[in-house]
Parts: C-alpha cells; sequence; structure tokens
C-alpha cells in the first residue's frame, strides 16, 4: 500500500525525523491559509499523488509570497500530472502539500527496502540525491551505499555514521544525520514498510539534516495489525477497477492491449499474457481468479474486462487441479449468460474432469470457441480478436 | 530416488483442522502412499481428535514424539504462519513445506534469521508443495497430472507448474519430484538450491525451471548452473508483458528499480547455456529436444 508524501512525513515526525513543517490542504483557500500559519518567505507548494517525478511534471513550485502560493495552488490543484510513474494518462491531483521552504546546502538519498538475497533489510545511501537513484544505480553504482540490517539487533549506531560518512555528510552533521537513519530504520520496521525511501535528504547551511520528501510504502499483508496505517489509503489513487476486483477476491490490473484474459494463478496468468504477445496481439491486462473460479468471480471478471472500450475478445484459461473443470465450467456458462458478451469468448479448459467441462461448454448455446493448449488459445483469440470489429 | 520428499518421509500437517488443512490433506492422503506418509496433525488445543483418520496433537515436538514425523506442512492462517514455522523448526523437522499465502515479509524475515544455524529445509511460504509422484504429494497440486520419472521441475508459481508437469505428462516425460518454492520475496529454498539437489539425484536426468519477474533468484539459479550443472536445464520466466511497479499477483513478481525484468532472466538464463523458450507452450517439448 502507498501512501501520500505528507502522510509519510506526519509518520516520520512522530518517530523523530526532521522534516520540514507544513499541511496537507485540499482548496486554494486553506493552501493560503496553510501558509500564513507557517509564516516566513519561502513556501513550496507540493502536488500530492503516488507516483514520483512531481517536480519535472510541474507539480512542484516555489512561492516566495502568500500571492504565489494562492496562484500555485490554484495552478496544482486539479491538474492532470504526467510524470513517468503516472503513465501517459496521468493523475489528477486533488491535494496539495503547503511547506516551508527550504536552506539547501546539499542533496543526498537513503533509502530502505528488503534485499531478498539477504533476506534482510539492507540500507542505502548517497550522495547522489535529488536525482532517479535507478540512474545512479545504472551508470555509478559505486555511488550507492549499503548496510545490511541485522534483524535482532537493528541498524546500529556504528552502520548508520559510517553510512553518513560515506556519503560525504560534513563531521558536524554526522550525528543528525545518524540520528535521522536509526529513526527512519525504526519506521521501516514498526509499521510494517516494504518501501522507505527520502529523496533528496537534505543537509541545510546551518547543519540540520532533513528529510525533504518521503516516500513510504507497506507489505499488504502485515496491514491487519496496523489499523492507523489501512486508514491512510487514498482510494482516489487507485484504479476503480482493481478496487472493485479486489472485493471479490480478484487481482487485476489494466494493460494497454485489446485481449482480456481471466486465468487462475498469477504465473500462468503472466504466461497467457505472454503467449498472446508472442501470437502478436497484446493483452488487456492481468486478471488472477485464484484457486476457486466461482460464477460470481467470474461474472464480476466478465464485468471489469467488458468495461474497457478497446476490447477485442476474451480468453479464459483455468488449469483445473482441485477444483474440477465441470463446476467451472458450469460458471463460466452461467457467467457469460448473465453478462453480455459482445466480444468473441475463447476458452481453454485443463485439469479434472477436462472432457465433462468442454461438454457442458458445447452444449451452452452460448457461442464459446473451445481451445484445447495454451497455444491453440493464443491463437483462436487473436484470429477472433482481428475479426472482431 | 528423488529429492526432500519419498515414500518414507512421515507427514505431520500444522493446521490440520482448518478447512484448508483438512480439504488437502484428504487429497494428499488419498494420493499414491499417503495413508502411511501421513502420520499426524497439530492444531493446538484440539490435541486428541482425529482428522481422516490422522491423529491431532497440541503441538509438533508431541506429533513427532509419537509418531515419528520428520516433514511438516503448513496451512495456518497467514498470521500464524511464521510462528508455525519456528514450531516445527524447533521440533527439528528436516523439512518445512508453507502452503499459507500472505505471510508478512518482516514475519519471514525474522523466522529467516532464526532459522540460519538450523538444518531443517523450507519450502514456500505461498507455494503449491512437493510432490514425489506415485509415493508422495505434500500440498495443493492435482496429483493424477503427475507420473513417475526422470524430469525435476522447480517453479515459482502453482498452476503453471500444473501447465508444465501437464506438457511433460503428455510427452510421456515423468518427473522425479516438483517443486513449487512460492512467489514470495523471503521464502526458504531458491531456485539454485533445488537446482543442486537435482543435480545430485541420480534419477533426475533433466530439470526444468519456471521463474518469473521479480528479485535475482533466476539469475543467481543460472550463474551456478553454468558453472556446476551436469544435467540438461530448460526454463519459462513468466512476464515478459508485465509493466513495471505493479505487482502481478504475487508478492515477489514485481519488477522495481528497473530490476527483475523477464528480459534480464532470460537473458542470463541463455547465458548459462539454459535453453529458454518465449512460449509457454512450448516448455514440455524443449525439454524433450534438450534430453535427445
Amino acid at each position: 500500500m502507498k501512501v501520500h508524501e505528507y502522510q509519510g512525513k506526519e509518520i516520520l515526525r512522530s518517530y523523530g525525523v526532521a522534516t520540514p513543517q507544513g499541511s496537507a490542504c485540499f482548496s486554494v483557500d486553506e493552501a493560503v491559509a496553510a501558509a500564513e500559519a507557517l509564516g516566513g518567505e519561502l513556501w513550496v507548494v507540493k502536488a500530492q499523488i503516488h507516483a514520483g517525478g512531481r517536480g519535472k511534471g510541474g507539480g512542484v513550485r516555489l512561492a516566495r509570497s502568500l500571492d504565489e502560493v494562492r496562484q500555485h495552488a490554484a495552478d496544482i490543484l486539479g491538474m492532470t500530472l504526467v510524470t513517468h510513474q503516472t503513465g501517459p494518462e496521468g493523475k489528477v491531483v486533488k491535494r496539495l502539500l503547503v511547506e516551508e521552504g527550504a536552506d539547501i546546502e546539499r542533496e543526498f538519498y537513503i533509502g530502505m527496502v528488503v534485499d531478498r538475497s539477504a533476506q534482510r533489510v539492507v540500507v542505502m545511501a548517497s550522495s547522489e540525491g535529488g536525482t532517479e537513484i535507478e540512474e545512479v544505480a545504472a551508470k555509478t553504482p559505486e555511488k550507492i551505499h549499503k548496510a545490511m540490517v541485522d534483524p535482532v539487533a537493528g541498524l546500529t549506531v556504528d552502520q548508520a555514521e559510517d553510512l553518513a560518512s560515506k556519503i560525504g555528510l560534513p563531521d558536524a552533521a554526522v550525528d543528525r544525520a545518524a540520528g535521522l537513519l536509526l529513526g527512519l530504520y525504526k519506521v521501516y520496521w514498526e509499521t510494517d514498510a516494504s518501501l522507505a525511501e527520502i529523496n533528496p535528504l537534505i543537509l541545510t547551511t546551518d547543519n540540520k539534516v532533513v528529510a525533504l520528501d518521503a516516500k513510504l510504502n507497506f507489505d499488504d499483508n502485515a496491514l491487519f495489525r496496523h489499523p492507523e496505517t489501512k486508514e491512510l489509503r487514498d482510494l482516489d489513487e487507485e484504479d476503480p477497477n482493481e478496487i472493485e476486483a479486489s472485493k471479490y477476491g480478484l487481482s487485476y490490473i489494466a494493460l494497454d492491449g485489446d485481449i482480456g484474459c481471466l486465468v487462475n494463478g498469477a504465473g500462468l496468468a503472466m504466461a497467457t499474457m505472454d503467449i498472446i504477445k508472442l501470437y502478436g496481439a497484446e493483452p488487456a491486462n492481468f486478471l488472477d481468479v485464484g484457486g476457486g473460479a466461482t460464477t460470481e468471480q467470474v461474472t464480476e471478471a466478465f464485468v471489469i474486462m467488458m468495461r474497457n472500450p478497446n476490447l477485442k475478445a476474451i480468453l479464459v484459461n483455468i488449469f483445473g487441479g482441485i477444483m474440477r473443470c465441470d463446476v467451472i465450467a458450469e460458471g463460466l456458462v452461467n457467467a457469460a449468460r448473465e453478462v453480455h458478451l459482445s466480444v468473441p469468448l475463447v476458452v481453454r479448459l485443463e485439469g479434472t474432469n477436462v472432457d465433462r467441462g468442454r461438454e457442458i461448454i458445447a452444449n451452452s448455446g452460448i457461442e464459446i470457441t473451445s481451445a484445447t493448449t495454451m497455444a491453440d488459445a493464443a491463437e483462436k483469440v487473436v484470429a477472433a480478436a482481428r475479426g472482431h470489429k | 530416488m528423488s529429492i526432500l520428499i519419498n515414500k518414507t518421509s512421515r507427514v505431520v500437517t500444522q493446521g490440520i483442522t482448518g478447512k484448508t488443512g483438512e480439504f488437502h490433506t484428504k487429497y494428499c492422503v488419498e494420493y499414491a502412499l499417503g495413508t502411511e506418509c501421513f502420520v499426524a496433525g497439530v492444531t493446538p488445543g484440539k490435541g486428541g481428535q482425529q482428522v481422516e483418520g490422522i491423529p491431532v496433537y497440541d503441538t509438533v515436538q508431541e506429533a513427532k514424539d509419537n509418531t515419528g514425523a520428520n516433514v511438516s506442512v503448513i496451512y495456518v492462517p497467514p498470521r500464524f504462519a511464521a510462528a508455525a514455522i519456528d514450531e516445527a523448526v524447533t521440533a527439528g523437522m528436516e523439512v518445512v513445506i508453507c502452503i499459507t499465502e500472505g505471510v508478512p515479509v518482516k514475519d519471514m524475515i525474522i523466522t529467516r534469521y532464526k532459522m540460519r544455524d538450523r538444518n531443517t529445509i523450507l519450502v514456500g511460504p505461498n507455494c503449491p508443495g512437493v510432490i514425489t509422484p506415485d509415493e508422495i504429494k505434500i500440498g495443493i497440486m492435482p496429483g493424477y497430472i503427475h507420473k513417475k520419472g526422470p524430469i525435476g521441475v522447480v517453479s515459482r508459481s502453482g498452476t503453471l507448474t500444473y501447465e508444465v508437469v501437464d506438457q511433460l505428462t503428455q510427452l510421456g516425460l515423468g518427473q522425479s519430484t516438483c517443486i513449487g518454492i512460492g512467489g514470495d520475496p523471503v521464502n526458504g529454498v531458491k531456485h539454485l538450491d533445488v537446482m543442486r539437489m537435482f543435480n545430485e539425484d541420480p534419477d533426475t536426468e533433466g530439470v526444468v525451471m519456471v521463474g518469473e519477474i521479480g528479485g535475482t533468484d533466476e539469475e543467481e539459479c543460472a550463474a551456478w548452473v553454468k558453472r556446476h550443472m551436469s544435467k540438461p536445464v530448460v526454463g519459462f520466466i513468466a512476464g515478459v508483458t508485465a509493466p513495471p511497479g505493479k505487482r502481478m499477483g504475487h508478492a515477489g513478481a514485481i519488477i522495481s528499480g528497473g530490476k527483475g525484468t523477464a528480459a534480464e532472466k532470460i537473458e542470463a538464463l541463455e547465458d548459462a547455456g539454459i535453453r529458454v523458450t518465449r512460449n509457454p507452450a512450448d516448455i514440455g517439448k524443449l525439454m524433450r529436444e534438450a534430453l535427445s
């Protein structure tokens, strides 16, 4: 689960991690009032969306007067912000963060994530703040310093100080930077985060160390023990189809192509998308119905897929294991009856009672093309999509 | 021969009285020598009951003391799964297979840390389990698609593994052991660990490895295969069409920070001399070619 920058900063502050003062605003008037309350002569108006690259897209602006705050807030609120992480359609900005301006001497990067090979949290730090860390990792990997954290001891003071020195923080700021790293690690560990990233972490002219940005993601599987985190979810930032799908136990992700797929199991679902591409077309979505594939789930899956105006055909690929193919076939037929399918449907069933399953589909009176292997299914669905106007 | 489990394995099922545990235990007991192999169940507070004729105990230790169980399979809910693994490890199980999906990553980091000096082999979590055809099935895979034979199968997914196994069986290529290692970012055995075991197993003549986007397990395995593997390996990587930054069902199946793409993995596999197909319908055929 992702949260907004301002929410991340509130969590950081509650753990004693230094951030600029600021507040979340939902209107232009609120933004001006927030700036007034903060005082000072320099403010930053920041678009709050769940995507990086906001600055480049025009979603982060400096204001030197309250009038400028008003102007920027009016410009940013409601704008469609396009960044390298939003996709070409962009995201409409509905929330702002108004912050006190910072006095930046230098910019750094710090991040925390699970290292899968080491099976530990890895803390990363770099002198190259403010830029895309992926780029730094690709071009100058020696500029990223890492520390593996012992899960029982936690990040140690020595490790934190070592990282702070290595990225070139002046001696006078090493203690503060180490303290910030320790605080951030505490946030990461105690909140079951899956990613904590501060980019940039800044050094001010008076040697203070401040988290100028904050990106926190959380482990969905651990949300049951963090109701306070769950409340931070902003449904406006998520695809409504994905939200609805999740209510039915479906894992759905929209893609750019025109062939819808409904598959049981994530690996098989990806393989099905891949084989569609291999046969010359593009998948319209990833959709994993899980192990059961009940009538209700399949119906919902069809409804969601049919909302896509680009959809030209649907491929259902189910490997019935313990769940029998005849039961799945009945569910499919019922779902196809319930939802008016205006595009061709190709069904490939394999597994227990597959003959009986195919018979049910053949005798259903519904126009469904049966396929045997995955290759056969891909070929048939691509042909059907091409024939469909 | 086979790897990890065989007809001499004695299995304790943790979470046997739950809906999922009971359901799958029935099919495991019915498969091949399951009646002899599945000897105990554990659900705290339900000791003394019976499920499918199998005695239930309060703890894994008690189950081991009374039945000689040396392998555990776990179906308990996600929030208790890591503790269940810890219990099985402490009781000295040789192999622990955790089927449960949705275990918090932090719990697994701690559990794996506790396991670092132990000899217990963990498979999963979030996996379909392990099967040695015609001997024993531990997990949720459909038994009947398997056939005894010389091919080892290791995979991160469930139904995609069934698809591969089915292709192999249809071509007359039976399997020595099939292992679903699971789709979570922090887990037990990885492709590399399983590949080593298959290399040493005299009854395995070739290996199919099925990977997917996310992480670098496949690359690490490929590097080892290049230097040490004495048997033909064929591979498939799912997720060529998966967009970056999106979690494709499995918690571990996500391309992040530009790493873990299918293209990178395919390149690493091919560089190691592993035959890779882009067509998931051709995996069985490719294995047959690799053997001849």
